[in-house]
């Protein structure tokens, strides 16, 4: 287990790096000439000469990798051409938590509702809730999210006056202020996950089921309740956290869409502006980071395998 | 394919039994088709079905609800909705369909090279592909975007440069299974050129999971591209771009609600329909979901 555990840890590192070596390239084939950007309209040779020489960039390209990846993980990841903010601060301080927080909001969302739907369909299969729940399913995962978004603020937020249209406040400086307003983006994203947790979650209920363990269980006059709850659910939870592992990718694309239409100051609107804005720098570190997230909820993911099931963990 | 004693590809007879009959036996896949042949009829035909120039604007005529003059509604410049609805199916459609084209041909090719070569030149071209698939899609897109500049055509590069990762990666591994069979080392041993392997054996046999996995990438790639415009960093204004419209939209939302719902409700039915089919393509190529799934 220790090797398994190494061999994965060496080859998460590598692709680290590789993710540094794109973000790193991102940069470099991004338009525009960062020295003249730096030094705006009007300049002479000798000011250009010197500032490509403090920012070290007449050294060969591998030097300078070097250089930014040592910056990087050191912290120091620049300041903002525009608002002349540390980067770092920006990125990692400010916005990744409220990405982080709308994700782990809409994920809780999605659990409460799409696990409920999923049992009931599978219990009650081929039956009307099966039916409205394989519906919602379907229309909840193939919606685009930032169009409901702004039916849920038309909705909740300005023709009955329930949630707060826009803004954002941290629910780690006022709770209860904090969940409010990120009720509805948090329902936005959400609902796209529901559908998917509901499917997996009968799917593998379904599979389950019929297994003769579970008969046994049953025979032993176990209640109802008991037999779906623990000994089915406990099987679900497999292809349940794998699924939620590799939807990430579609999470994060959610999260951005939510952020910009409710206006969060997450990770996804720092990307966005900063596109628009042409500050590669920030679209760098912005790249860089969701970078890191996925690598590390992938290995999370592995871990949680062998929580989860114990016969990986015997292997 | 997981016969062992397979001798030769999947003859053409097979293949529609296998695969063409259980996706036909499906309701909702065949109701999602349908869907999209309106859809499709939309954007062939939009030219002679428009009633008005799709960017052609009025401001006399701005912000009116659905009437006989414009069938849904004008937005907040005057353009007539219904015309840029039947445009933006034509942009849609061809930026989802044209992107994971691209990216299907880079990825296949790729992912041909890895899987055949092996050695060094797999090494490399997998840890390309591995540091691809370490970005979610729509940062990968909105990077490239970013390089590129705004645009329809770089909608669709970036798009597909970010589909090449899933693409490449799912061949090599069909590659490496398929390469090993009795029937490669058959052809070879008969003296067939690598090329003629290549395409005559390993390709027939990659194929059908990767075909339905682009179905599958279609309404992502849809999803991506109307996010990207949305986000004001994809097609670019007058263009009728669904994304754009559900965007300008939004400052209207409380008096003119039709501006973002007409793109709105007709991006949400396409991307369900294109999900119902991509998810009956799925079941029908692989008989284990079909029971419950």
């Amino acid at each position: 287990m220790f090797q398994a555990a190494s061999a994965k840890l060496a080859q998460t590192l590598l692709v680290l790096l590789f993710v540094s070596a794109a973000s790193f390239a991102f940069l470099k084939l991004a338009p525009g000439d960062p020295v003249s950007i730096m030094l705006g309209s009007d300049y002479s040779k000798s000011s250009y000469d010197q500032l490509t020489h403090e920012l070290g960039l007449d050294q060969p390209v591998v030097f300078q990798y070097g250089n930014w990846l040592a910056d990087f993980v050191r912290g120091d990841w620049g300041t903002s051409y525009i608002t002349n903010q540390n980067i770092f601060e920006l990125a990692v301080l400010q916005a990744l938590p409220v990405t982080l927080t709308l994700a782990a909001l809409s994920l809780l969302i999605a659990l409460l509702i799409g696990i409920p739907a999923g049992v009931l369909a599978a219990l009650y299969r081929n039956s009307w809730v099966d039916v409205l729940a394989t519906t919602l399913a379907i229309g909840g995962n193939a919606f685009p999210s930032f169009y409901l978004g702004i039916l849920l603020i038309w909705l909740f937020g300005v023709d009955l006056g329930w949630f707060p249209v826009l803004g954002f406040v941290a629910p780690w400086e006022d709770f209860w202020q904090g969940l409010w307003h990120l009720t509805l983006p948090a329902v936005t994203l959400g609902a796209w996950y529901v559908g998917l947790i509901a499917r997996i979650t009968r799917s593998s209920l379904l599979e389950v089921l019929g297994q003769p363990y579970i008969l046994a269980a049953k025979a032993r006059g176990e209640p109802a309740w008991r037999v779906v709850w623990v000994h089915g659910m406990r099987n679900v939870l497999m292809p349940l956290v794998t699924v939620i592992g590799l939807q990430l990718g579609g999470m994060l694309r959610g999260a951005v869409m939510t952020e910009v239409v409710f206006a969060l100051p997450g990770l996804g609107m720092m990307v966005t502006t900063a596109v628009l804005n042409r500050e590669y720098i920030v679209v760098q570190a912005g790249i860089m980071l969701t970078g890191l997230l996925f690598v590390a909820v992938n290995l999370a993911v592995d871990q949680t395998y062998q929580f989860l099931d114990p016969r990986i963990r015997r292997r | 394919m997981s016969d062992a004693l397979n001798i030769t590809a999947i003859p053409d007879s097979q293949w529609k039994r296998r695969f063409l009959q259980p996706l036909l036996r499906q309701r909702s896949a065949m109701v999602g088709l349908a869907i999209i042949a309106v859809y499709i009829f939309a954007a062939v035909f939009a030219p002679w079905l428009a009633t008005h120039d799709p960017t052609a604007q009025d401001l006399m005529a701005s912000l009116q609800g659905p009437s006989a003059a414009h069938w849904l509604g004008t937005d907040s410049y005057g353009q007539d909705l219904y015309s840029r609805l039947l445009y933006g199916a034509q942009l849609a459609l061809i930026i989802g369909f044209a992107s994971v084209a691209l990216g299907l041909v880079a990825g296949v090719a790729i992912g041909l090279a890895a899987g055949l070569m092996g050695g060094r030149t797999e090494w490399v071209l997998m840890r390309i592909v591995d540091g691809l698939l370490a970005f979610p899609e729509l940062i990968l897109a909105m990077a490239f975007m970013a390089v590129l500049g705004l645009g329809t055509e770089n909608v669709v590069y970036a798009l597909a440069l970010s589909f090449v990762g899933p693409f490449a990666r799912m061949t090599r591994g069909d590659v490496l299974q398929v390469k090993n069979q009795p029937y490669i080392e058959a052809a070879r041993l008969m003296g067939v050129s690598t090329a003629a392997i290549i395409w005559r054996h390993v390709l027939p046999n990659v194929v059908s999971p990767i075909l339905v996995q682009a179905g599958m990438r279609v309404s992502i790639a849809i999803l991506l591209e109307s996010g990207l415009s949305f986000l004001g960093i994809g097609v670019v204004p007058p263009t009728p771009d669904w994304g754009l419209m559900i965007a300008e939209g939004r400052a209207f939302i409380t008096m003119a609600p039709w501006i973002s719902g007409v793109p709105g409700v007709a991006l949400a039915i396409l991307l369900v329909a294109l999900n119902l089919l991509g998810d009956g393509l799925r079941d029908a190529f692989d008989p284990t979901t079909q029971k419950d799934a």
